[in-house]
């Protein structure tokens, strides 16, 4: 029988989770730490000054995804872990308890790349999606422009040379005096905004597949500098619009050069309303399917890694218990 | 506060910012640490970007902002850390600043943050902007024995940029 239930793990940087995911796209529980209230369950152990301390939530987190799937651990058929990229102390403690538990369910263990996870989010929703895919993938610690071309096979087409998309957001909101998280508060006020108030630089739009947001965050500070009487929501609408303006350009570019069927965003970014509906509009204009995962799916999650997991253990079988972390773990590419 | 230790530097284009962190490249070894303070723009991550190229990193030095840490591969390990999003000074273990420190050269941006974690055997890297959009005002200061031993060898390194 081929191993259908995988318990997934992500600890690869601020969320602790934990999801049971049957066939590669059923979701029977997803958890994420910042979304259980652990110290009420368990009893005031955990400290609340360190947000990042996984150790001290991964089992409860393990637990409850258990409890909400309804599963036996005697059920679950392979244990898979985010190894990387990440924080290595991090990475470790997520990868440690997946191996723990294999050992002793004596289940594979599934080492999974925390990028991969995120392009197989889509696949959570829309299990029948098309490929060649151009996915966009936009967080606040990556960008990248991936071609799909077939289950884990993918072409990087390119990459920031400096400031991922989502942190421009959240600096801008700094900026802007809008608080944490910057993104949806930049998406709120763009709403009450010009998005052509302000020409801001659109950085490489017209030049190969890379990306630039640095340029586009100091040009923020100069104008917000000199310009203090600026409405915000004008400088945040314009802001959002040369983002959107020079990701969605170069996917644009990238389906038509490579005959790609559709347009996919993943990472958090990919929740920002205006993106999505730059994205809708770019896939109708070009005759391209557009998939938009659904918020839950975008930020860091363990169900994409047991999605991603079951992909793998298919292909590869399982990793070995000797599978270390790798901070600087990079997408597998042809 | 002004001091022999204290090197002040300007320049005028994030070009420069990183050709001024390409010349430290033969006065920095395994086992330093840099600080860099500014404000968002003020150019950090093109400072690291400049002396990872020097020390021969090929692939893009890119924020780690959001990764907390990055690591790259040149001459020497180039450790690049960010203390932005770090909120109590007992999540800057997250970091694991004093491991990294065994192997290659580390730069923390935003390392005032964290200041009380990081240890007194260093270079302070403050970054301001000047008058021009793009001009910046760096002043360099030694912090404990490594680098107050080269504070002279820093100064003749970086003349061309001198304040």
């Amino acid at each position: 029988m081929p191993a259908d239930v995988i318990l997934g793990i992500e600890t690869s940087c601020d969320e602790t989770a934990a999801a049971v995911v049957v066939g590669g796209s059923d979701v029977r529980a997803n958890v994420v730490s910042s979304q259980i209230d652990i110290h009420a369950k368990y009893g005031g152990v955990v400290p609340e000054v360190a947000s990042r301390a996984h150790v001290d939530t991964i089992m409860p987190v393990v637990e409850e995804a258990l409890e909400v799937s309804g599963l036996r651990p005697d059920e679950i058929d392979a244990v898979a872990a985010t190894h990387g990229p990440g924080l290595v102390g991090a990475l470790l403690v997520g990868v440690s308890a997946a191996k723990a538990m294999a050992l002793v369910w004596d289940v594979p263990f599934i080492g999974v790349n925390h990028l991969e996870a995120h392009l197989y989010a889509s696949f959570l929703e829309e299990p029948d999606l098309e490929m060649p895919l151009v996915i966009l993938l936009v967080s606040g610690g990556h960008t990248m422009l991936i071609l799909m071309e077939d289950h884990l096979r993918y072409r990087v087409l390119g990459a920031t040379v400096d400031d991922a998309a989502g942190e421009a957001f959240d600096k801008v909101a700094r900026v802007l005096d809008l608080g944490y998280p910057g993104g949806p508060a930049i998406d709120r006020l763009s709403g009450d905004g010009d998005p052509a108030a302000i020409a801001f630089p659109r950085a490489m739009a017209n030049d190969g597949w890379n990306f630039s947001f640095s340029g586009v965050k100091t040009a923020v500070v100069n104008h917000v500098r000199k310009n203090p009487d600026t409405p915000i929501a004008d400088v945040a609408a314009s802001f959002q619009e040369a983002v959107a303006d020079v990701l969605v350009t170069k996917a644009r570019k990238a389906a038509r050069e490579y005959g790609a069927t559709g347009l996919c965003l993943a990472g958090g970014v990919a929740a920002n309303s205006r993106l999505r509906e730059r994205v809708s509009e770019a896939a109708a204009a070009d005759g391209l399917r557009a998939f938009l995962p659904s918020r839950a799916m975008c930020t860091d999650n363990a169900a994409m890694v047991a999605a991603a997991g079951w992909w793998r253990l298919a292909a590869d079988g399982p990793s070995g218990l000797d599978l270390g972390a790798d901070p600087s773990l990079r997408l597998p590419t042809d | 506060m002004s001091s022999a230790s204290e090197i002040r530097l300007r320049t005028a284009a994030p070009t420069q910012t990183r050709a001024l962190a390409a010349a430290l490249v033969a006065l920095v070894d395994d086992g330093d640490l840099l600080m860099l303070v500014g404000d968002l723009g003020a150019g950090k991550t093109a400072f690291t970007q400049g002396l990872a190229a020097a020390l021969g990193v090929t692939e893009p030095v890119t924020s780690p902002t959001f990764t907390l840490a990055n690591r790259y591969e040149g001459r020497l390990v180039v450790n690049h850390l960010d203390a932005y999003r770090i909120e109590a000074i007992e999540e800057a273990q997250d970091l694991a600043l004093i491991e990294l420190l065994e192997d290659g050269v580390t730069l923390i941006e935003w390392g005032d943050v964290i200041l009380p974690a990081l240890p007194e055997d260093r270079l302070d890297v403050r970054i301001t902007f000047g008058t021009g959009d793009d001009d910046r005002e760096f002043v360099l200061g030694a912090v404990g024995p490594r680098w107050t031993a080269r504070v002279d060898a820093l100064r003749d390194a970086l003349g061309e940029w001198a304040a």
